[in-house]
């Protein structure tokens, strides 16, 4: 049985369209722009209720960026809605300079991110979008667990002011954060706690970390989960407090192991309380076609590779 | 309301001030920035509607510019610091460290005038199109202006934001593009031909006019012209016949000039052109 429970599976890119719709409610400066994939972001419902904050650009994601930029002066609080791979890779130097550098209040909503997009294959699945938003300096980069974590997170990324990134996905996962839990920018939530190894995750990778705690106890392994949906600001002081108390640590992500979480946390570690530290990550490849969970037990971005990880960071200590 | 003498004395001042500041850190660009003298004192100190001592990033009720060609931002701080948006003995920290005159115009340093970052090409129309969109939610009436290069037009970008603003009817918003036919590489025509470019704009919605950009009273009026255009559901834009390195005989109709500062002696023969109208900073 495991320790979090949850009552139905939802898409994370549906918490976004719900966020979205709620903080247009809340404000009226929240606009909305996408890239001929308003129904693939669920921003259907905040166009039809705000048709005159909702701009339709076309395929032609650069000019997207760079409009986004631009209605934020005079107030506006725009959030750009496309595919993961469309919003960062495609358009990095309009966020890196339009956006990031001129430290403009632009919410970059980005879905369908990495294997879990499945069947469309490599040229859509990125893996490589967290390292290149992370690496921008004044962005912020949140990816969320669940539709309810999304949801608020959107929300938070509203009243937030500076860049965000918002990563989410495809498939339908388990809803388990409490719909009323408020998303704080830059807090881990430690969701289990445990004494032998930390397993710290992100985004659909926390659900597959608290299966994977399960079969930990069944083998006598106790292990602590983090849910780490702000990625930057990193919450050093948590993973520094957990490190400590487990002494030794895993990492979960549906990334590539170079620019991804798991190095950001490796770097808190190294530079504060050195820990053995296992990384699950996509190493070095590009994705392909198939299903979402064919594609993570393939790459090994599951329950048993971070099962195996635990087990081989143990044995490290 | 300024008289066109004094202008052309402003132009001919912010024309010291342009190669005074490449000269004096050996580097940045002339070329492009003499060329556009008249364009930017037509807008600052006539056409536009704007406040240089109470300068916010949100403009509200003010007519806002955006320079995308960024390189030429000598010309651009000349004439902020001459209209005054900053102290005009600002200008000697062009190009230094932890100066706020960056090499590319920025926001980070809080230079006041500047509302975005530009020098990768391309980018200043979408920006002008998000900043104009604003302006008709929050019911203003105020106009976005902006400048591009014309090299700058083989940047995809650019035909983006031109769909764009067409399609959606962005007819608060006043484009220019600095027609020097020159870019780092060679003549524009060598390069890669921009062919017809008033039929390009034209094709894609534009409401086009075309200018003389370095006479004085003609960039005046076009662009007065071009604002009794706006509101007519077209974007306007305004090619804008320009000379490189306007006003110094030996930068004129050399891409050279592009990005190369002069040296003592060229200072010298250059200033020589130019009356001291206002005093140096």
């Amino acid at each position: 049985m495991a320790k979090i429970a949850y009552t139905e599976k939802k898409d994370t890119r549906s918490g976004f369209g719900a966020g979205l719709l709620e903080a247009g409610k809340k404000d009226e400066n929240v606009v909305a722009l996408c890239a001929d994939l308003t129904g693939s972001l669920k921003m259907n419902a905040f166009e039809d209720e705000f048709p005159d904050r909702f701009f339709q650009v076309g395929i032609a994601e650069a000019n997207m960026m760079g409009m986004a930029a631009g209605l934020t002066m005079g107030g506006k609080i725009p959030f750009t809605g496309t595919f993961a791979n469309f919003s960062t890779g495609r358009v990095y130097d309009q966020i890196r300079q339009s956006i990031a550098y001129s430290n403009k209040n632009v919410k970059i909503a980005a879905s369908h991110a990495g294997l879990t997009l499945g069947e469309d294959g490599a040229t859509h699945q990125i893996l490589e979008d967290i390292g290149m938003m992370k690496m921008l300096p004044n962005m912020t980069v949140i990816c969320p667990a669940d539709y309810n974590q999304t949801k608020a997170a959107t929300i938070a990324a509203a009243e937030f002011e500076g860049p965000v990134y918002l990563r989410f996905g495809r498939p339908k996962v388990p809803n388990f954060t409490a719909a009323d839990k408020k998303f704080e920018i830059g807090k881990a939530d430690v969701i289990i706690e445990g004494t032998d190894v930390t397993i710290i995750a992100t985004g659909h990778l926390v659900w597959i970390a608290i299966e994977a705690e399960e079969i930990l106890a069944e083998k006598g392994i106790s292990a602590e989960v983090i849910n780490m949906a702000t990625i930057k600001p990193l919450d050093a002081q948590a993973i520094i407090d957990s490190a400590k108390k487990t002494g030794c640590v895993v990492t979960a992500e549906e990334h590539q192991y170079n620019g991804g979480l798991g190095e950001s946390v490796a770097r808190v570690l190294g530079q504060n309380t050195p820990t053995p530290i296992e990384m699950v990550a996509v190493d070095d490849s590009f994705g392909e076609s198939g299903t979402a969970d064919q594609l993570m037990e393939k790459y090994g971005i599951s329950t048993t590779g971070i099962v195996n990880s635990v087990e081989k960071v143990i044995s490290r200590k | 309301m300024a008289e066109i003498s004094e202008m052309k004395n402003v132009c001919s001042q912010v024309r010291r001030d342009i190669v005074r500041m490449v000269h004096a850190v050996n580097s940045g660009h002339p070329g492009g920035s003499l060329g556009c003298v008249e364009f930017f004192t037509a807008l600052y100190f006539e056409v536009m509607n704007h406040d240089p001592k109470n300068f916010t990033m949100d403009g509200l009720d003010e007519d806002m510019f955006f320079l995308s060609n960024g390189h030429i931002s000598p010309v651009w701080y000349s004439v902020l610091a001459r209209s005054g948006y900053f102290e005009v003995s600002e200008l000697a920290t062009f190009r230094l460290l932890n100066s706020r005159l960056q090499g590319h115009p920025a926001t980070e340093e809080g230079l006041e005038g500047i509302r975005i970052a530009s020098g990768s090409l391309g980018q200043g129309l979408s920006v002008a199109i998000g900043a104009a969109l604003t302006k008709k939610l929050n019911g203003e009436d105020s106009i976005v202006y902006t400048l591009h290069g014309d090299g700058e037009m083989q940047e995809g970008q650019i035909w983006e934001a031109a769909i764009y603003a067409a399609a959606k009817k962005v007819d608060n918003l006043i484009s220019s593009i600095d027609f020097n036919g020159q870019q780092i590489d060679g003549s524009t025509e060598d390069v890669m031909s921009l062919g017809d470019l008033k039929g390009k704009w034209q094709a894609f919605g534009w409401d086009v006019m075309e200018s003389n950009g370095n006479d004085m009273e003609d960039v005046v009026a076009k662009l007065k012209e071009a604002k009794t255009r706006t509101g007519k559901e077209k974007p306007v834009m305004i090619i804008m016949t320009t000379t490189m390195g306007n006003g110094v005989d030996f930068m004129m109709k050399d891409h050279s000039w592009h990005g190369i500062a002069p040296n003592d002696e060229q200072l010298a023969d250059a200033l020589n052109q130019l009356s001291e109208t206002l005093g140096d900073y």
